[in-house]
């Protein structure tokens, strides 16, 4: 068990200076998740104009892991058409399983030590609940 | 107490994690269990499996025997005025929604009170929340000391005739606090007023009398005092079980069943519907032998000694801030804390690469976190077979957790 594994610079960069954190304007879709295990919990907010991410935002409490997933993803998906936003979170997901990414993760691949870590999957996928919870169709009433 | 003789008698922390030797120190989540349990429940599905309470052969009478038998050695352990006050549950969380169900809500309506504290495990507090909810009865809280502890003036203040139930732990699970409940039960029946005690961290680790205590129910759960997971215990003052509904119904349970209607057996029967959990009840009489045999006293004091030489090395270390009351006469086996800069997850995964198991988290305690204002904490937690090397390991961890962060953090 090699914790530099887990624990790698670019992690702890963005947990100790995370990005996005913040709030978007009252029109801005909020999602507020936890994870009921272990009391981690995101706020995560997006702008959307036309199927795309224009911004994203969070606030949050929770250990490295799941603070600088949070931070990571924001800055990914900014910029993403919803499609595309929900097809890197189907590829963190896969990476998280312990699979090699079908893409360049870009920062995101720093995360893929955690999948060495089972107890700790669930830090990291935090926020990518969020996102998908926040960008996918919801049912019609 | 002969510790080294106790390690051998748990096959499990023989083994090393992570290439350390196992420092098992997660003892308030469940304990490990010594040979004669885990030989119990071998020995009842190799040789008399059968069900309980019906069968006329060998097998069912002499497992209906063992069952009935750890339902006595349980009733001595805790005091009990007699073996059919001892109902078999499958845990502390079973056992207070049992009574919750059938107690408290046929009882409690408008007007009424339910006082309990904010520290609260989930198990001892979710339940009345529900039961207030459908009876419109109203929930109180005593208000928690800055340690963590009650005062009974408080206890006094809170408690009114209106109060028709108390719950409370008689120890924390997060802040270790042993609550007076003797004395709670003094003023609580002085109101009018029952007294549920969740003893889910207590029979595990101190000698439980419940006639002394005079607790009218103790729930407690058998994985926490070396028994399997999956039993659990409802004990109660035989009249309130005579009163108490059933919660469920169906096989076992049953006297006399007509097309519209059915009578009950007696108390216990009558709440133990269906199969139950025959091998884990009879390995529960196993490790309650196996904790009679070392002797509750000498296992309070050995806890007692390993808390306040965790307080005492614990509180050398730089940048921690350890919750609960500063003295280990008050508490309980376990120390719950927090490290600067290190969040309590980061520090359970650090602590289990040295091979270390600690909890991290709410501790199913939500409320509790909210009153400590941090979202997580990180807890150790010990029994019989820990040792000051344990806590010298985990000191030890804790060091190398805070270089390891403060070094990757730069
Ligand atoms: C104080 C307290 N109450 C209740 C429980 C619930 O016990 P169980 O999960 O065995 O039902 C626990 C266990 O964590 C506890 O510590």
């Amino acid at each position: 068990m090699q914790l530099d594994d887990l624990y790698r610079q670019v992690i702890m960069d963005h947990y100790q200076h995370p990005r996005n954190v913040g709030e978007l304007a009252a029109d801005a879709i909020t999602v507020d998740l936890r994870n009921p295990s272990c009391g981690d919990e995101i706020k995560l907010q997006l702008q959307v104009k036309d199927g795309v991410v224009t911004d994203a935002r969070f606030r949050g409490s929770g250990c490295s892991i799941s603070m600088a997933s949070a931070s990571m993803m924001t800055e990914a998906v900014k910029g993403l058409p919803i499609a595309e936003a929900l097809a890197l979170s189907r590829s963190f997901r896969a990476m998280m399983r312990g699979e090699e990414p079908d893409r360049d993760l870009g920062d995101l691949e720093a995360l893929q030590g955690v999948s060495k870590f089972p107890a700790r999957i669930k830090c990291a996928t935090l926020a990518w609940q969020a996102l998908e919870k926040a960008v996918r169709p919801q049912p019609a009433e | 107490m002969d510790v080294a003789a106790v390690r051998r008698d748990f096959p499990i922390l023989q083994q090393t994690v992570n290439g350390h030797p196992l420092v098992y120190l997660d003892n308030a989540a469940t304990s490990q269990k010594p040979r004669p349990v885990i030989e119990a429940i071998r020995h009842y599905y190799e040789t008399y499996n059968a069900n309980v309470h019906r069968g006329v052969h060998t097998l069912g009478t002499k497992a209906t025997e063992a069952y009935e038998l750890a339902r006595e050695k349980v009733a001595r352990f805790i005091h009990a005025p007699s073996a059919e006050q001892v109902i078999f549950t499958r845990g502390t969380t079973e056992s207070i929604n049992m009574i919750a169900y059938g107690f408290a809500r046929p009882r409690l309506g408008p007007g009424d009170e339910i006082v309990t504290t904010a520290a609260e495990h989930h198990s001892n507090l979710v339940p009345w929340q529900q039961v207030a909810r459908a009876t419109g009865a109203a929930l109180k809280f005593i208000p928690l000391q800055p340690d963590g502890t009650i005062s009974l003036d408080d206890v006094r203040r809170t408690v009114t005739p209106a109060t028709k139930l108390v719950a409370i732990a008689h120890v924390s699970n997060v802040l270790g606090t042993i609550h007076p409940v003797r004395e709670i039960a003094e003023i609580a029946h002085a109101a009018g007023a029952v007294v549920v005690v969740d003893g889910a961290q207590s029979v595990p680790h101190l000698p439980t009398d419940v006639q002394a205590m005079d607790c009218d129910f103790l729930a407690f759960s058998g994985h926490k005092m070396c028994g399997p997971t999956g039993i659990g215990v409802l004990y109660g003052k035989r009249k309130w079980l005579d009163e108490m509904e059933p919660t469920y119904f169906g096989g076992e349970m049953i006297d006399v069943v007509e097309l519209h209607q059915s009578t009950w057996k007696e108390t216990p029967w009558k709440f133990e519907g269906g199969t139950p959990i025959i091998a884990g009840a009879i390995a529960l009489g196993v490790a309650v032998d196996y904790l009679t045999g070392i002797g509750m006293e000498a296992i309070r004091q050995h806890d007692r000694a390993l808390t306040a030489y965790a307080l005492e090395r614990l509180r050398r270390v730089e940048g921690i801030t350890v919750y609960g009351p500063a003295r280990a006469e008050q508490r309980g086996g376990l120390v719950t804390f927090n490290l600067e800069g290190v969040h309590p997850h980061d520090l359970a995964t650090v602590l289990d690469a040295e091979g270390i198991a600690i909890r991290a988290g709410h501790h199913c305690c939500q409320p509790l976190m909210r009153w400590l204002g941090v979202p997580a904490t990180a807890r150790a937690s010990f029994y019989l077979y820990n040792t000051e090397q344990d806590i010298d390991a985990l000191v030890n961890a804790l060091q190398t957790a805070k270089e390891f962060f403060h070094h990757a953090i730069g």
